[in-house]
């Protein structure tokens, strides 16, 4: 009732003459409100953040900078353009023109889809809530916030279609997207990878570099479906997305360039030496890169899925980068999966297209992760080094899928389970590797100082200095 | 006849149910003050489709809209009646049950549609005997098989000729491969007591048993010779006039043909307004509370006579059903609303229950009794819409619990625009479902609590808190959600299976306490159904199939 809509809550959906929506949000955002404060980054609530706020869907509009305290961050709601001409891309009823509406009798699969994108945003935030007292820069604590806040947003565009298109169900989906927690035994976030604490940020540069990349392919696969509502809106999600791959590549690399400094000043590759003078060394940054790449495998769902046959054929849910392909109705094609046989060894597994949709997806967003491999081992090989940091097999370390709970080598060899105990020390971030990533976890606030692990950044946040007091503490 | 306009029949050819005794071509009704007899005299050539010859007293489903046609009459138009004879017109032979060449040519749908439409109209003789003292006797005057025996066997009481040539027999199994499915296997044990060893042994027999054995198997009441057997038919019939409790009068009262109008849009009546929406796969049924005042005392009621409004309601809205069960295969889901002042119902509700001495009264509660009824054996998806102007008041409010969901309009705003949903002393016991409980007491699967929870509620206009609050509706969406909530409920249910509706809505509707008319519905119907869908039956080499040709029927053997 109090609420000044299109002030308060910038959008191009006419909430200041949609009752059914403003009805929702009068319910809703203070239960929002209370959520970041209680969950989300709780400690810096009243201090003044350089942020970037969409308040339009055009060049100016999507990337309005300015300070400001994060609960008076204004989330807001945009779909990109609407285009009366556009046709559903693929599936069964490619050619025909797309929903305005939800389709009574694909409801609850696109109500499941939204809810489970959805629950991931405030999760990544309920995850990476502790994280800004052991900033490594003034800089890195404003480009956590930015995440932060966009991940609220993305969570407010999820809602959005809820309250919009789902009625009571909607809101009541809505709600509970408020109720379960990361991490809370009784009431967990709904993908297992989002339950797991964000505790550093060596985890936080990987998160937004795998994890995050895989939201975009799914929002991807989002922004293809015939329900129309839902594909402007992940299409403008993805233009913010991009944003934290960046967050997780610019950050990698900036591990790997100050890992490079103290190489080359200790004359020595020796990790001990390396960890001694206070960097992170390769073999453990090669450890987190196979835990956050196997974990972030998991989340595009299992290579064999009638689940997905269903979601292609009836237009909800289609590839990344639909258009790419020539065929879009895949009846007839076929798709050769490698897959463990019944005994120690592996076979090829012909199935349908259709039902290795998801495997379609995740073989694109390998693609896409090994090209900062490649940046960052053109890097290192610059520097005079021939250490090279690799993407382990897609059958290494899942737990999920046809290859969940089967013992391989990095390389995707099966191996006996014994052998894989044994190489979980150097296949997988240790205990002490552990411990001693977050005894680097120390704060660093003054202006343009960076931890000692870390390298600065090429630039600042729009055309700033890289020293300027991006937050204000 | 008076035949109605039909126009624009969209697809050919429609068929309606309207007959009357003037053209009847199957049966003779003759009214002999208490005693109405019901001659059966199938005219062969007339089948209601082509194809098929109707021989040896067989019959078709035009046979049976003469047979629903006449009792409603007997009901209605000559309330002196007490007791009604069934028998054959044609020699030593009462009736061979359904026509096996029609149910041969017949598609599924059909065998299942004229099935029900059968069983229906049987159980309609038992609950005008139960609850009107109507009595039915059957003078088998000659062999009955089959679906002539099923006749029979919802009759009070069978009399049964002993010419020693004459048989009894259900010979669907040994000879078609089919169930007696209308009602016969139920009513064995359920009914007449039979034992199931002996039943088993009569069901697999298509020679059938002659009178004297029938008589000691319980199989018929009782025998009479050939030159007794008139007199035994008095006697008998003399009886139960005596027994008989019918509230009687002297003067019924005439039923026109109903108006109505069928066209795209769909068909029109005036208390009844069905909007069909091809694409969308449902029909809107408006059901129209009194337009006028209605009248109160029984002279008034008897000076309306069929214009009186619950009558002429009834009659359409059965009408109705029978239509769209019949012609509108595919439109599988039935939205449910009214129109109407709500006082003018109670008004009524009032009356229904004052009146019940008053044999047009009780006949009308009757009429709709059995349409209720009809419509929750209705294989159709059942959606109450309690909407802005709506009108579910007591008999109206029978409609939302007979619905398989209910959404009632919440308008926080504006509450003087919500609907209300008020129930009458109707509502509790007036029109039971064929498991002899009220909708209420069937909605509660028989707990007693809830039921006297809304019983403290009675004659009070619930809004959608309390219509919910009390278990009286699903889903009590506000004006804003509304019309989005009922379009993806329907939407969502009309994408469904209709196969796997028709067994979900079967299974749910009829909670709690079975009775022999649910099990005829639930268990007998249900095998019967199946049977028919089977090679075994309907294949190319199916017993159904072959019959007559001379051919054996070809069985796959393994057992389901």
């Amino acid at each position: 009732m109090s609420i000044n809509y299109s002030e308060r809550i910038p959008n191009n959906v006419n909430l200041a003459s949609d009752r059914t929506l403003q009805r929702a949000l009068e319910h809703w955002q203070p239960q929002f409100l209370d959520w970041w404060q209680e969950m989300g980054p709780s400690d810096f609530a009243d201090k003044d953040i350089y942020l970037r706020t969409a308040i339009g869907v055009d060049v100016e509009g999507w990337a309005s900078y300015g300070e400001v305290k994060m609960p008076d961050y204004r989330w807001g709601i945009f779909l990109a353009d609407f285009d009366p001409n556009r046709t559903i891309g693929f599936g069964d009823m490619a050619g025909q023109p797309v929903w305005q509406q939800v389709p009574g009798e694909f409801r609850a699969q696109f109500r499941r889809l939204i809810v489970t994108q959805g629950d991931t945003e405030p999760a990544s935030v309920e995850q990476q809530r502790l994280l800004g007292l052991t900033c490594p820069s003034l800089y890195d604590l404003r480009n956590l916030f930015q995440v932060n806040v966009e991940e609220g947003r993305h969570l407010w565009a999820m809602v959005y279609l809820l309250h919009a298109y789902f009625g009571r169900d909607g809101r009541e989906e809505a709600e509970e997207l408020l109720t379960r927690h990361s991490g809370d035994a009784d009431k967990p976030r709904i993908l297992g990878t989002f339950n797991e604490p964000i505790g550093d940020w060596l985890s936080f540069f990987c998160f937004t570099y795998f994890t995050d990349r895989d939201g975009k392919y799914q929002l991807k696969s989002l922004a293809e479906s015939a329900f129309d509502p839902l594909a402007r809106t992940c299409r403008f999600m993805l233009t913010e997305e991009a944003h934290h791959m960046f967050v997780g590549e610019t950050g990698l690399s900036r591990v790997i360039r100050r890992t490079l400094e103290l190489m080359s000043a200790l004359g020595t590759e020796d990790s001990t030496a390396i960890r001694l003078a206070g960097g992170i060394d390769f073999p453990l940054l090669q450890r987190y890169l196979n835990f956050w790449f196997s974990s972030s495998l998991d989340l595009f769902g299992s290579e064999m899925s009638s689940n997905a046959a269903t979601t292609f054929a009836n237009g909800i849910k289609g590839r990344p980068d639909e258009t790419s392909y020539a065929d879009h109705l895949c009846t007839n094609a076929t798709l050769d999966l490698v897959t463990p046989d019944g005994e120690q060894g592996i076979r090829t597994e012909t199935v349908p297209y259709r039902n290795a949709m998801n495997e379609i997806a995740r073989q694109a967003y390998v693609r896409d992760c090994e090209m900062g491999l490649k940046r960052w081992n053109l890097i290192i090989k610059r520097a005079g080094y021939a250490t090279t940091l690799t993407l382990p097999s897609t059958r290494f370390g899942r737990h999920i899928g046809v290859w969940a709970g089967i013992s391989t080598d990095l390389q995707g060899n099966r191996v006996s389970a014994e052998t894989a105990a044994q190489g979980q020390t150097h296949w997988l971030p240790s205990a002490e590797d552990r411990t001693y990533v977050k005894s680097l976890m120390q704060r660093v606030t003054a202006p343009g100082k960076m931890a000692g692990w870390l390298a600065p950044p090429d630039r600042g946040i729009n055309n700033l200095p890289v020293a300027y007091e991006y937050v204000r503490l | 006849m008076n035949s109605p306009a039909v126009t624009d029949l969209t697809r050919p050819p429609y068929i309606t149910y309207d007959r009357h005794p003037d053209t009847y071509v199957h049966w003779r009704l003759q009214i002999a003050g208490a005693v109405a007899t019901l001659g059966l005299d199938v005219a062969e050539d007339q089948g209601l489709r082509p194809g098929y010859k109707l021989k040896l007293n067989s019959y078709d489903l035009g046979v049976d809209m003469e047979l629903y046609d006449a009792l409603q009459r007997i009901r209605f138009e000559y309330p002196a009646v007490k007791v009604v004879i069934l028998t054959s017109l044609k020699e030593r032979m009462f009736c061979s049950g359904a026509n096996i060449y029609m149910l041969g040519l017949s598609s599924h749908a059909w065998k299942v549609n004229f099935c029900k439409f059968t069983n229906e109209t049987r159980n309609g003789m038992e609950d005008s005997s139960r609850h009107d003292g109507l009595r039915f006797l059957a003078a088998v005057n000659g062999t009955v098989a089959g679906g002539g025996y099923e006749l029979a066997l919802a009759c009070d009481e069978i009399l049964m000729i002993d010419d020693r040539s004459s048989t009894v027999s259900l010979p669907e199994v040994p000879l078609l491969g089919v169930l007696p499915g209308t009602g016969g296997l139920t009513r064995l044990v359920d009914k007449r007591k039979v034992r199931r060893d002996l039943a088993d042994f009569f069901c697999t027999t298509s020679e059938g048993v002659r009178g004297d054995r029938a008589q000691r198997w319980g199989l018929v009441d009782h025998t009479a010779k050939p030159q007794q057997f008139q007199a035994a038919t008095a006697t008998h019939v003399a009886r139960l006039v005596a027994e008989s409790p019918r509230a009687t009068g002297t003067h019924g009262i005439t039923l026109p043909a109903l108006r109505r109008v069928v066209d795209h849009a769909g068909i029109h009546y005036t208390f009844v307004d069905v909007a069909i929406d091809r694409a969308a796969r449902t029909a809107t049924l408006t059901l129209k509370g009194p337009a006028t005042t209605v009248p109160t005392t029984p002279v008034a009621i008897h000076a309306q006579g069929a214009d009186w409004w619950p009558l002429a309601f009834a009659r359409e809205l059965d009408d109705a059903i029978l239509l769209l069960r019949l012609n509108e295969l595919e439109i599988g889901t039935w939205i449910l609303k009214t129109r109407g002042d709500p006082a003018a119902l109670a008004t009524v509700d009032a009356s229904l229950s004052a009146h019940h001495a008053d044999w047009l009264v009780t006949q009308t509660v009757g009429l709709l009794r059995r349409t209720l009824a009809r419509l929750d054996v209705s294989s159709r998806s059942l959606f109450a819409l309690i909407d802005e102007d709506s009108c579910f008041t007591g008999t109206f409010a029978e409609f939302a619990l007979a619905a398989d969901r209910s959404y009632m309009l919440q308008f926080p705003d504006e509450p003087t625009r919500a609907p209300s949903l008020q129930l009458t002393a109707v509502n509790f016991g007036l029109y039971p479902m064929v498991n002899h409980q009220s909708r209420l007491a069937t909605r509660f699967c028989g707990e007693t609590a809830p039921v006297e929870a809304v019983h403290a509620h009675i004659d009070q206009a619930l809004d959608a808190g309390q219509a919910m609050d009390l278990g009286l509706v699903t889903f009590a969406p506000d004006d804003i959600d509304w019309a989005e909530e009922v379009r993806l409920a329907i939407e969502e249910r009309t994408s469904l299976s209709p196969d796997a509706l028709t067994g979900l809505e079967a299974s749910l509707r009829f909670g709690g306490q079975e009775t022999m008319e649910t099990r005829v519905f639930g268990r007998l119907s249900a095998w019967q159904n199946w049977i028919f869908i089977r090679p075994n039956a309907v294949g190319a080499q199916g017993a159904l199939k072959v019959f007559g040709t001379g051919s054996k029927a070809q069985f796959n053997w393994e057992r389901i």
